[in-house]
Parts: structure tokens; C-alpha cells; sequence
């Protein structure tokens, strides 16, 4: 026994957490972000479908357009990785493959951002 | 708390799942945005590569071409397509119900339909107006 409090006793007048709502609310607010952004995604990569590479660096590098796909894929890479954490936390019970995979998750998700950031910048700066 | 260690005297019986019901439109579209939502996680490594072959320069850019030009490309991308969209009417549903508006039976089994309606009706313009409009992927 290291304590000789009860569980109740221990946690009362602590109040709530006061957090652990943000994946909730980001999840939404992502969500409400993709909606513009996927449609304005959609036509920038039908707009670029059958060009050549000078024209499609060229498109893709301009300013507005690139603008457009960083504001994409930060949103959407965001709520990915929420999502699949929802996923993780549903199916994987054992608590150090959760971990693990959730762990995963966020380096998949950010290394899939910063890939594309990254090549969006490097258009538009033309280096 | 399934990793908790029960003593055997003390298991519960589990609660029904998937199994035991009839499948519903409403139940099936729940599970379709869960898979599209996978499906997109995945997907967009397809997104990254296209922006990173874009930003190597025309060699990396022609074989990002061969290989979504291809049959499977094609049909890796014609999937993203359909469960980017769907997943997206999908989304649309959820905001409105966070609302609290459309949970009535005859609002949900509409706006099941619409989205599954929506979405294919989508995917199926967009692919027309790439293969009408620009003569489809090169």
C-alpha cells in the first residue's frame, strides 16, 4: 500500500482535466478546412493532368497554387493522423503495440507533410 | 479494458457486435468511412510522391507518370478518387450531425444514399471531364 487514501478521496476536488477534447474539436476543424481545400486540391491536380514537367513545376510553383497545396496538406496530414490514432486505439488493445503504433502514426503523418512541403517550397523558391 | 488482467471468476460476457446484426445502409456507409479514411492514409504517400517527382525534375517526373499511367495506377488513382470524395460527403454528414440535426430514421437513410449517390456520381464526372477534357493521364 502506498497510499491509505481511497480512489475517490484521491481525486476529489481536483476538479475535471480541463483538457482532452482538442483531437475531438481539430478533428472537426481539419475536417471543415478540407472541405474547401480537397475541392481546390482536386482541380489544381486535374488542371496539371497531362502536362508536361516544365509547365506542371511551372503551375504548381506559382505562388496561389502553392499556397493552396501547403494549406492542403498540412490540414489533411493533421487529420490523418488523428484518424488513424482513433483506428489504433479502437482495434489495439496491447498497450505497448498501441504506443508503438501510435508513435508510427505521427512520424508517418508529419514525414508525409514535410515531403510535400518540402517540394511545394522548392517550386515555388525555383531552386 | 480488454489488457486488463481479469481473474477468470470475473469475466463479463461481451456486448453484441457486428456479427449479430442484420447490415444497414447507415451501419455500411459507418464502416465505408472508416475504410476510405484508411484508404486515404495511405493513398496520399501517392500525393507526395507526385509533389516530390514534380520538384526532382522531368526523369523522376516520367517515372511518377509510367507508373500512374498504368493500368493499377489508374486504378490505385480512379480509388483515391472515389474515396477521397466519399469520405469527404461522408465528413459533411458527421458535421451536421454534430450539430444534433439529421438523426431522425428518414434524414439518415437519405443522407446515407446521398453520399453513397454522391460520390460515385462524383468520381464518375471528374474522370469523364480528365478524359474529355485534357485526353485523360499521359
Amino acid at each position: 500500500m502506498k497510499h491509505m487514501r481511497t480512489p475517490l478521496g484521491r481525486v476529489r476536488g481536483l476538479g475535471s482535466a480541463k483538457t482532452g477534447t482538442e483531437d475531438f474539436w481539430h478533428q472537426r476543424l481539419t475536417a471543415m478546412a478540407n472541405i474547401p481545400l480537397v475541392i481546390a486540391g482536386v482541380v489544381i491536380v486535374i488542371s496539371l493532368v497531362g502536362r508536361n514537367h516544365a509547365a506542371a513545376a511551372q503551375i504548381l510553383g506559382s505562388p496561389l497554387i502553392a499556397i493552396l497545396m501547403l494549406l492542403f496538406i498540412i490540414s489533411v496530414t493533421y487529420h490523418m493522423r488523428i484518424g488513424m490514432q482513433v483506428i489504433i486505439e479502437d482495434y489495439v488493445h496491447e498497450e505497448t503495440s498501441k504506443i508503438a503504433l501510435i508513435v508510427l502514426n505521427t512520424f508517418y503523418t508529419i514525414a508525409v507533410a514535410l515531403v510535400s512541403a518540402f517540394a511545394i517550397l522548392k517550386l515555388s523558391f525555383g531552386v | 479494458m480488454a489488457n486488463a488482467k481479469t481473474p477468470p471468476e470475473l469475466t463479463r460476457p461481451l456486448s453484441p457486435h457486428l456479427q449479430i446484426y442484420r447490415p444497414m445502409l447507415t451501419m455500411v456507409m459507418s464502416i465505408f468511412h472508416r475504410i476510405t479514411g484508411g484508404a486515404l492514409y495511405v493513398g496520399t504517400l501517392m500525393l507526395a510522391w507526385w509533389l516530390l517527382a514534380i520538384a526532382s525534375g522531368p526523369n523522376a517526373y516520367a517515372t511518377f507518370q509510367m507508373v500512374a499511367g498504368s493500368f493499377i495506377g489508374r486504378l490505385v488513382l480512379l480509388g483515391y478518387t472515389w474515396a477521397l470524395l466519399h469520405h469527404m460527403l461522408g465528413g459533411l454528414r458527421h458535421l451536421v450531425w454534430d450539430t444534433g440535426r439529421g438523426f431522425g430514421p428518414a434524414e439518415r437513410e437519405w443522407m446515407a444514399r446521398a453520399t453513397l449517390f454522391g460520390s460515385i456520381t462524383l468520381t464518375l464526372l471528374l474522370w469523364l471531364f480528365v478524359y474529355l477534357v485534357s485526353g485523360g493521364l499521359r
